[in-house]
């Protein structure tokens, strides 16, 4: 059940992973506010205080993480763009200290009792991309939080 | 070096197949081309991916022109995804125990996760 990883264009960036779930469950996970603050909750040492989620066309949704060593914060937020009751979600995405929007995909499928996601994010360049994957998806996030040598050497 | 043309090379199952059998040592493409049910003009189209992609080279004997692994670029775009694909492993490993919670309260009973 590891995640995989691939570049499905050269703005893009796919995360994939099965779960041992009913969609049902995964869904309620990504979209009920008080149960994705107990897992989409950072790097080690991050909490998510914040998490307000308005599934509707157009509504909008707002996270917040913090360090809990030093009380740094970081943040993202967007609007639902589409909803599509337990299959699909596309949200646009600001994160804090970044230019530019993301386009973020959801995708759910379940076969056997087993749920698959397919997650979809479309920096819109390509820089913007390789800027937020190079940095685990949440540069200032990861900035505060450790040195990037080994990653400064990874895209050397 | 093209990170992109590295992935895309990567995404298809035939390269990657080439990939593992060179990891083994080299070999000319009428080797390579054994294993599988496809043409020898159509290996040669994947070897000019993985080439271009700098993930392959062509070894110093002329006349066999065995193609070899090119391991240092193979780990470079590992490890670029690799950061990213931690952040999200760990991520959805606690989520995975959020299920698991989900799926026993819902069932009442924790025998629930052993079902499939």
């Amino acid at each position: 059940m590891a995640v995989e990883v691939t570049l499905p264009s050269d703005r893009e960036v796919r995360v994939k992973r099965a779960f041992k779930a009913p969609r049902t469950l995964v869904w309620d996970a990504h979209t009920k506010p008080e149960l994705v603050k107990q897992w989409l909750t950072g790097p080690p040492g991050w909490s998510m205080p914040v998490c307000e989620i308005d599934l509707r066309v157009g509504g909008a949704y707002r996270y917040r993480w913090r360090n809990e060593a030093d009380g740094s914060e970081f943040g993202s937020s967007g609007i639902h763009r589409e909803v599509a009751l337990l299959e699909r979600i596309v949200t646009s995405e600001r994160m804090e200290g970044f230019q530019g929007e993301a386009v973020n995909t959801l995708v759910l499928s379940e076969a056997n009792g087993v749920t698959t996601l397919v997650l979809t994010m479309d920096f819109g360049s390509k820089e913007a991309r390789d800027g937020a994957v190079a940095t685990g998806m949440t540069d200032g996030m990861e900035m505060s939080y450790q040195r990037l040598d080994a990653l400064a050497a990874g895209r050397a | 070096m093209n990170l992109d043309a590295t992935f895309a090379a990567l995404a298809d199952p035939t390269r990657r197949a080439i990939l593992a059998r060179l990891a083994e040592g080299e070999a000319t493409v009428m080797e390579l081309a054994q294993p599988f049910a496809i043409s020898q003009p159509a290996i040669s189209k994947h070897l000019k991916v993985l080439e271009h992609a700098g993930l392959i080279s062509v070894g110093h004997d002329r006349q066999r022109r065995p193609r070899k692994l090119e391991a240092a670029a193979l780990a470079e775009a590992n490890a670029w995804l690799e950061r990213y694909r931690q952040f999200w492993e760990a991520s959805y490993e606690r989520l995975d125990d959020l299920l698991e919670t989900m799926q026993r309260e819902q069932a009442g009973k924790p025998s629930k996760k052993d079902r499939k």
